[in-house]
């Protein structure tokens, strides 16, 4: 065969096509691949040699077992993983993905297993000062929460918020704070907000409360958490594992696998060893 | 101290994982090189020889993707990737589903790129060969194959080689940017030890440490390269 | 093709323009300045040693590890953090432009030392014999020769440098593409917002491919078969 140019295109081509399968893809004995962080302690993180481990990771592989499924779990950059799930790269993100409106246009979730608000963490010495601790603040209700939002307003005015991209919290902060004068900083990668609260380039950094507690277990003596808790409205009900839109199969199958691990208290169990707290609904 | 034992071997050390994210950044480049050489080579071809409209195309395509930011290219392939390589899968005649992975939408979006500049390097390399040798070529009868491989590549070699060597670095520094997509080659590892660590400096140090051992030993290995080609060549005093 | 989606994306994302062209613009300006001193390092051996591991170091690492080096890894440092540097060091502004700045100076200066080095030293010797002083000779006859051997391959890095600023959206800064990936993570529609921002850096390397072709053809019209520009 003469090495004319549209044989080489081609072989280039078809080169490039093959390399580009990436997983197992049969019909039957389907391997579900999961997407996940991994960098987002306690729910994901990882060791030195690759491994990951966290809540999530035990969670899924119960519920794996319980629903009769084959899993793969992968780790993935969280910025661009709804939009990979959107894309069909993956078959479901396990990754403390709070349900909201916004993500239900777009992606399917199985029920949820945490609850559980988001509130700011600031550093001792920062003498900054939040009003509303220990309150709880539900978002559903815009007006009755006004009162405690206008607080936290006033308390950061002026100052520095950093928050992961693409978060509930994010949008909570875009939504009520950045147009009352405060300003907000998003960054790809969770513990990079961590990273510059600590090294006194943020003022505050707001996150899932269990995110948080993990951080401080580390830098308890530096920082601590301020200002009330938020969930509601734009901050979702719970967190739960995303699937793609119409994968109502999946979907199903893990919140049946859920639902079990709940009434037989393995959810709680799975809690208290991570988040020393029980932040799981009864589902 | 504690902080190098980090970079060490042992189960708390980093060192095994950051060695196979090297490999990876390897893997990474060397295929994405390859693709470029391919198209790249294809892309000269059509603006050296093609009529109007190839030549036209070929040089859209030269400034499109030397203008675009190399981020922009990778997350257009990442995103994007899977639409792509639907379609083009389904026209070679593949049965679905289709999916792109993160090696292979980093290596197709670097290897777009660089096959840009490599046309560029390869049309000067072309351009740059004596036609008198190939009109003599010609005249002994030789085949358009013979006529390549004895006459227009050695010479064309010289020329290219420092550019090649050129564009070759440039993949590696670029396959850094394949990080975004999650894809744990030596920066995205690096970034993981770093906040998993806290120790920013060390880790950054460590991977900048990686990348100039790859690049060093590449530039040796081109310079050999270019010595190897001018032998034989006029004037260079290194003839057979 | 959602026109109105499109026409309303082109708009968010021209909000971003002022920090691109600022830290492009910014960064070829320090860049040429510390590229000159790396130039004039060289003349000494200490120096010349001092400027080749510089090149050597910050062309042979990606400037992705050399932003997040200089953003996150100097913080660490408390002796960093309660320096005068820190007001600017604080700053991802700042920490990005220095990247950018520290990255563009070695590959210029590699370029302004090839363009050096093309300037016969039969003219050079000509003017010193002619009587001319040394700030003389490096204004009438070295830069004009070395500007003009240089800038095709200056041409280039301009571009590059276009390209580069694009990576500062990883520490948070709101330029053109930090837009883009921000309102990706908005509506999902991650093809078309890119196709977008993509469009913008186009048009931008092609305005200024234009520019530098006109001034090639202007300072050396003998190589495009001209004798008058």
């Amino acid at each position: 065969m003469t090495l004319t140019r549209s044989t080489v295109l081609r072989a280039g081509l078809a080169a490039a096509a093959i390399l580009a399968f990436g997983g197992p893809v049969l019909a039957e004995g389907k391997t579900y691949v999961f997407a996940t962080e991994a960098a987002y302690p306690p729910f994901n993180m990882s060791k030195p040699d690759g491994t990951i481990y966290g809540f999530e990771v035990d969670l899924l592989a119960e519920a794996a077992k319980r629903a009769g499924i084959e899993y793969d779990l992968i780790s993935q950059a969280w910025d661009g993983m709804i939009q990979g799930l959107v894309d069909g790269k993956y078959d479901g993100v396990i990754d403390a993905v709070t349900v909201t409106e916004k993500r239900l246009q777009v992606v399917d979730f199985s029920l949820p297993y945490t609850t559980g608000g988001s509130t700011f963490a600031v550093l001792k010495d920062a003498g900054i000062e939040i009003p509303g601790a220990d309150s709880l603040v539900v978002l559903d209700d815009e007006t009755a929460a006004e009162a405690s939002i206008a607080a936290v307003a006033e308390a950061l005015k002026g100052k520095t918020v950093g928050v992961q991209v693409s978060t509930i919290q994010a949008d909570f902060l875009e939504k009520y704070l950045a147009p009352r004068g405060v300003t907000i900083r998003t960054y790809p990668n969770g513990p990079d907000v961590y990273q510059d609260l600590m090294n006194g380039r943020l003022d505050a950094t707001m996150a899932a409360i269990t995110n948080i507690s993990a951080f401080l277990e580390k830098n308890g003596d530096e920082a601590t958490t301020a200002g009330p808790n938020f969930t509601g409205g734009v901050m979702g009900r719970g967190a739960a594992i995303a699937v793609q839109k119409g994968d109502a199969e999946l979907a199903e199958k893990l919140g049946a696998a859920l639902k079990s691990m709940s009434e037989d208290g393995t959810l709680e169990a799975l809690s208290m060893k991570y988040f020393k707290m029980n932040v799981t609904p009864k589902l | 101290m504690g902080e190098i034992g980090l970079l060490g071997f042992g189960p708390d050390g980093w060192g095994l994982v950051l060695a196979k994210a090297g490999l990876m950044t390897l893997a990474v480049s060397v295929a994405a090189f390859l693709c470029g050489l391919v198209l790249g080579t294809l892309v000269a071809w059509a603006r050296i020889g093609g009529n109007a409209v190839l030549r036209a195309l070929a040089e859209a395509y030269t400034v499109t993707l030397r203008g675009v930011p190399d981020i922009l290219v990778i997350y257009l392939f990442y995103f994007g990737g899977r639409q792509v390589v639907a379609a083009v899968g389904t026209a070679l005649g593949f049965a679905g589903p289709f999916d792109i992975s993160g090696f292979a939408a980093g290596m197709l979006a670097i290897g777009l790129i660089s096959a840009a500049g490599q046309s560029e390097v390869l049309r000067g390399a072309y351009q740059a060969v004596p036609k008198g040798t190939i009109e003599a070529g010609r005249v002994c009868g030789m085949g358009r194959f013979t006529l390549f491989r004895r006459v227009i590549a050695p010479q064309a070699m010289v020329t290219a080689l420092p550019g090649m060597g050129n564009q070759w670095q440039s993949v590696i520094k670029e396959s850094a940017l394949v990080s975004v997509t999650g894809l744990v080659e030596t920066m995205r590892q690096v970034s993981v030890a770093a906040g998993t660590t806290q120790e920013h400096f060390l880790f950054y140090a460590a991977g900048a440490g990686i990348y100039l051992v790859i690049t060093t030993l590449s530039d040796q290995l081109f310079r050999l390269a270019e010595r190897r080609s001018l032998r034989g060549h006029p004037g260079t005093g290194t003839g057979a | 093709m959602d026109v109105t989606f499109l026409a309303g994306m082109f708009q968010s994302l021209l909000k971003g323009l002022p920090l691109t062209l600022n830290l492009w613009l910014l960064s070829l300006a320090g860049g040429g300045c510390l590229a000159l001193l790396l130039n004039l390092m060289r003349q000494s051996r200490v120096g010349n040693a001092v400027a080749g591991a510089y090149v050597f170091v910050f062309r042979g690492t990606p400037l992705l590890i050399q932003i997040f080096m200089i953003y996150y890894g100097l913080a660490g440092f408390g002796v960093i953090r309660h320096s005068i540097l820190w007001p600017f060091l604080r700053e991802p502004y700042w920490c990005g432009l220095l990247a950018l700045v520290l990255n563009d100076a070695a590959y210029t200066s590699e370029i302004l030392r090839g363009g050096l080095r093309a300037v016969p030293r039969g003219t050079v010797e000509a003017g010193r014999v002619s009587g001319m002083g040394r700030i003389a000779i490096l204004r009438r006859i070295t830069l004009p020769l070395a500007i003009r051997q240089a800038l095709p391959a200056y041409s280039n890095e301009i571009i590059s440098m276009l390209k580069a600023t694009a990576l500062v959206s990883t520490i948070t800064l709101m330029d053109i593409t930090g837009i883009a990936r921000a309102a990706i993570s908005e509506t999902w529609r991650a093809v078309e917002i890119l196709l977008c921002a993509a469009v913008i850096y186009l048009a931008l390397s092609i305005i200024v491919t234009r520019l530098c072709g006109w001034l090639e053809r202007r300072l050396s019209p003998w190589h495009f078969g001209r004798t008058t520009p």
